[in-house]
């Protein structure tokens, strides 16, 4: 690890104005970023830790009724908090082991969006609405907008995730099938079916990120049911992360088969 | 009955207050005063010409003590290899320089070329990074087939090829081999791999170097099976140290698993650099070093042929293997895939006719040597995996033609050289049947077939020779050192005792296991008894532990010793006792004289020997100490059969194990929880292997699988209950125990059962699928099952086990 300045402010109006500085970093709960910077593959000046700003951790309920997940709320209060929404309760508790759960954060989760990473399914399949504060104030993006291919988001350089709003569907599941060495979906399916329509979102499998696969969502939507999803042919293998660890057309196979069980799942 | 204390007790392992409670004393614990920290710098490229290596702004950083390169070492040894193998022509094989840091070129993913001594870690990794060096790239070779090419780049310039040998054996059978398959009613062909592990023990590598003026001695303090191996290597052949000059202490080291046998650049350069520098120098694995730097293991690519006759007796075996030896010839490499692989080949079988042929490969990889099994789980694989094809192509029960097949009398020669002295394979094999419910099989397989699982049931047999090994016959074979194993037993005055022992403990549990059997010999509490290992300084000269050798070699000696203790106990006693020696008996710890009610305990013998007051000194000395080495005059030969559930997820491809039963014949046993913990592990080790772990290069030589992040080790819930039975027991004939060893069981006899119940599971579900390369991951088992492409990349496993690519066989 090379030598850095670590701030640690309590405020996020403070943390927006540190990450102004140069070569300044902002720091979740380091799941991703310290074992990159151990490895001496990361060098910056500073880092901005958010783990010391209260206002963005915990869930609250908002006059729409969705469930806004602060920022800096770990996997595992997400896990605890959000028991009006089993399945993303159930994604959160799934991620990593207890020590991951324990420091990571939804915010540094979503801002990283690891093409395998959990959050950015449960964000995309639940069409959530993501708050970014910076130097110009603070704004929503629709998790639509949000994800733009693997390690890329919406997010301008200095801001950070405040809070995460989650529509309420009526019916949602998350099924995984775990790479077998970093535990990291090798694809997972974030399935919710709202009373105007069903989202269906995909981690682990493509190389452009998380993505909506909208073929099995207009099906869904007609038929919500596992046999909508069978019918479907896998989606392209081409587009699809090809590794040590399953071929695109491996992984285009368990988007289908994951998509399915994901709706028995929340049937 | 269950005893609770001595030889048969389940003693609770008394090393694992310590371990449990942080309180362990391992080498990365040690910190010599003043001392200095290494960092290498380590190729990033598999095969290269160094040009040049500038290292005048790294010397210049803050810290910064000396940088060395290769240029250091050329008035040094380079780092030996234990063993010369002798090719099917008579040739010895083609024995390269290793050299401590590379010298024109780099040869691996790994291969140090600089080292940085610094105040500090830190100091020294910045400064690491300021070295320049001019580093041509060269083609690398990483297929071994390919490497055989004509025209193939040569990992070493200096050698006619990367053929390190062509190895047969036995050679003079080999034409009656071939005219048997001519005659035979049924052959059975099997082309496999046996995949590249790493080993991945708990404890990264580190070392030590120290060096005193005062009296020009080195001490090195290392990570090590085998101290008094590493003293011999390193201050004979590399630095040319005198023994008396050299100290090697390796303490509490945290799994080994083999590949903490071998003697590293590492060590030899902390050792080297402490003399330079004159302060001590520390080295300390990272795991991302250890990835690229700990000799890995197996990698195979073999074909099988089994000929049966009409009745289908097997009548003679045939087997091609390409082995990896990987960019240079670690310390025992060459014997892997020969001594410790060929030998095996009969298995449990009466094959009369078999001929093992090997070509060793020097390829742009990481070195391949010993890991938990070495050799005989690559020839078990091959052999257990072929006879399973053979029964399903003729539709018979595998069961009954492993049966039909089995050695059934002992002694055993076998036509590959080694002589079985006991067993029975029946027993193990009816035993595993009781333990696994096979009646009931096809209502459970309806069950999973109900939740959409196939199931499939696998089972196999498994030999080994343990005990390793009569000296005379291993250095007829090729070995550069004797393989006995020694023992000191000091006994206190006041009545306690320390057997220094040779063997390292590294997990095993030899500090409870070996004050079992003294303390049983002589009628004394077990905490009476102290072991002492792991320091050349107070322990006598030993080879260390591999090979499941210790409780068998190791054991032995100190059974030896303890019995020469015991004999001049005797005398004393008898004399305190004013009776003939002949009459004295020794019984929980104490003497008495036949027929009378004469007494004395064992601790007034003891004293007696040390306040020699009342003593027989003109016949015997005072003292009560004793040392003893003993060479064992065979080989051990463990057996057993194990046996496997699996289910298999037919949308993804997802193997799980739920079920596992083993089934084996230690002969005697000292400590059976620790017998069983040993094939806990072996077989958790072996399902890892089967399913999981996956040692993979790409084309270019980059190890793609360098992390936790892409090499799946197993974890609790990959691994079922075991079932672990070892009351067959035909005690072994040439050891005073009566002992097999049990710490590679489980490793070698696990994978084929688990690969056959794979391709059972498929077979069930109507897939004519023959054979699937370990690790039987997801994408491959749905491959097989599907026709398609499983991996991306990486090509395909055809002469190497490294790439990531398609291995199904239809």
């Amino acid at each position: 690890m090379y030598n850095f300045e670590l701030v640690k402010p309590s405020s996020v109006a403070d943390a927006v104005s540190a990450l102004q500085g140069e070569d300044a970093q902002a720091l979740g709960g380091g799941q991703t970023l310290l074992p990159t910077m151990k490895a001496r593959l990361a060098q910056m000046e500073t880092l901005v830790s958010l783990s010391h700003i209260d206002e963005i951790k915990g869930v609250c309920t908002d006059d729409q009724g969705r469930l806004c997940v602060g920022g800096g709320t770990t996997h595992a209060a997400a896990a605890e908090a959000l028991s009006g929404y089993p399945a993303l309760a159930s994604l959160a508790a799934r991620i990593g082991d207890p020590a991951v759960r324990a420091r990571g954060t939804i915010g540094g989760s979503l801002a990283n969006d690891d093409p395998s990473a959990c959050w950015p399914a449960g964000a995309l399949g639940s069409g959530a609405t993501i708050v970014a504060v910076g130097s110009g104030g603070s704004r929503e993006i629709a998790a639509d907008d949000f994800f733009q291919g693997m390690f890329t988001t919406a997010l301008d350089e200095g801001e950070i995730i405040t809070e995460v709003k989650f529509p309420v569907p009526e019916k949602a599941a998350y099924e995984k099938f775990l790479q077998p060495a970093s535990r990291f979906p090798l694809v997972a399916a974030f399935v919710a079916k709202f009373s105007d329509g069903v989202r269906v979102a995909i981690t682990g499998a493509s190389q452009d990120g998380v993505f909506r696969w909208t073929e099995a969502e207009q099906a869904l939507s007609s038929n919500f049911s596992a046999d909508a999803v069978t019918g479907l042919a896998a989606p392209d293998g081409s587009g699809m992360i090809s590794d040590l660890h399953g071929s695109g057309d491996y992984r285009a196979h368990l988007v289908r088969v994951m998509t399915a069980r994901a709706v028995t799942a929340a049937s | 009955m269950p005893k609770d204390t001595g030889i048969g007790a389940s003693s609770k392992r008394r090393e694992d207050v310590r371990f449990l409670t942080g309180k362990g004393r391992y080498t990365d614990d040690i910190n010599v005063a003043g001392q200095a920290h290494v960092v290498f710098l380590r190729s990033d490229m598999a095969h290269g010409r160094i040009n040049s290596i500038d290292t005048a702004d790294a010397a210049a950083m803050p810290g910064v003590i000396r940088v060395f390169t290769g240029a250091d070492f050329e008035g040094v040894g380079t780092i030996p290899c234990g063993w010369q193998v002798t090719d099917r022509h008579g040739e010895p094989m083609q024995e390269p320089p290793h050299p401590i840091l590379a010298q024109g070129k780099v040869r691996h993913v790994g291969d140090p070329y600089a080292a940085v001594v610094a105040e500090t870690a830190a100091q020294a990794r910045d400064a690491a990074e300021a070295i320049v060096a001019d580093i041509e790239e060269l083609t690398p070779v990483i297929d071994m087939k390919a490497a055989l090419a004509d025209g193939a780049p040569k990992v070493h310039d200096d050698l006619k090829n990367n053929l390190c040998y062509d190895w047969g054996f036995v050679e003079e059978n080999k034409a009656a081999v071939d005219e048997a398959f001519q005659n035979a009613a049924h052959v059975t062909t099997l082309e496999l791999v046996n995949n590249r592990l790493v080993a991945n023990p708990m404890e990264p590598r580190v070392a030590v170097g120290d060096y005193a003026a005062h009296d020009d001695s080195s001490t090195l303090y290392t990570t090590s099976q085998n101290p008094h191996v590493i003293r011999l290597l390193m201050g004979a052949f590399v630095l040319g140290i005198p023994e008396h000059k050299l100290r090697v202490v390796a303490p509490d080291v945290g799994g080994g698993f083999g590949t903490k046998i071998f003697h590293y650049a590492e060590e030899a350069f902390c050792t080297f650099a402490a003399k330079a520098i004159q302060r001590p120098v520390k080295w300390t694995s990272t795991r991302g070093e250890a990835f690229m730097s700990d000799a890995h293991g197996r990698d195979h690519v073999s074909k099988i042929e089994l000929a049966l006759d009409a009745d289908h007796n097997f009548t003679a075996l045939r087997t091609e293997t390409y082995a990896n030896m990987g960019a240079y010839l670690s310390t025992f490499a060459p014997s892997i895939p020969t001594w410790l692989h060929g030998t095996l080949m009969a298995g449990n079988y009466k094959t009369p006719l078999v001929y093992v042929n090997v070509k060793a490969v020097f390829t742009n990889t990481v070195p391949v040597d010993a890991y938990r099994g070495a050799g005989r789980p690559e020839a078990t694989f091959q052999l257990e995996r072929v006879v399973d094809k053979a029964a399903r192509e003729l539709g018979v029960d595998p069961v009954e033609l492993r049966r039909k097949n089995f050695i059934t009398e002992f002694p055993y020669q076998t036509p590959v050289a080694v002589e079985y002295d006991t067993g029975d394979y029946n027993a193990t094999m009816d035993k595993l049947l009781e333990l696994i419910d096979r009646d009931g099989f096809e209502a459970r397989r309806k069950e999973s077939e109900a939740r959409g699982k196939l199931r499939g049931l696998g089972l196999n047999c498994y030999i080994e020779a343990c005990g390793i090994a009569p000296s005379q016959l291993v250095g007829q074979l090729g070995a550069r050192a004797g393989l006995y194993e020694s023992a000191t037993v000091r006994v206190n005055a006041t009545g306690g005792l320390v057997v220094m022992t040779g063997s390292h403990s590294h997990g095993q549990g030899h500090e409870t296991s070996f004050a079992q059997v003294v303390s049983d010999m002589i009628g004394i509490p077990e905490d009476q008894v102290e072991i002492v290992h792991g320091d050349t300084a107070n322990t006598p000269m030993g080879m260390g532990t591999y090979g499941s050798r210790s409780l068998a070699v190791g054991g032995s000696a100190i059974v030896k010793a303890t019995d020469k203790i015991i004999a001049k106990a005797k005398k004393i006693a008898a004399h305190l006792m004013e009776a003939s020696p002949d009459d004295v008996e020794l019984k929980d710890g104490a003497f008495t004289v036949a027929g009378t009610d004469k007494s004395v305990a064992w601790g007034d013998v003891t004293l007696a020997a040390y306040v020699p007051h009342n003593y027989p000194l003109e016949d015997i000395e005072p003292g009560l100490e004793e040392t003893a080495f003993y060479d064992p005059n065979n080989f051990t030969y463990p057996s057993g059969a194990y046996a496997c559930e699996v289910e298999v997820d037919p949308e993804t491809g997802k193997v799980d194990v739920i079920s596992f039963a083993a089934a084996d014949d230690f002969g005697n046993v000292v400590n059976p929880m620790i017998v069983e913990g040993q094939v806990h592990g072996g077989v958790a080790q072996g399902i890892g292997q089967a399913l999981l772990e996956n040692c993979a290069y790409d084309e270019n030589g980059q190890l793609l699988s360098a992390s936790y992040m892409d090499y799946a080790m197993p974890r609790a819930h990959d691994v079922p209950m075991i079932k672990v039975d070892h009351s067959c027991q035909t005690p072994c004939t040439h050891n005073p125990l009566g002992v097999k060893g049990c710490g590679e069981a489980g490793a070698i006899g696990s994978p084929p059962s688990v690969v056959n119940a794979v391709i059972d599971a498929l077979q069930s579900a109507g897939h004519d699928v023959t054979h699937i390369d370990m690790p039987l991951t997801p994408p491959r088992v749905w491959a097989a099952m599907n026709g398609a492409n499983a991996t991306g990349g990486g090509g395909t496993a055809h002469g190497r086990s490294v790439g990531a690519g398609d291995t199904a066989t239809h």
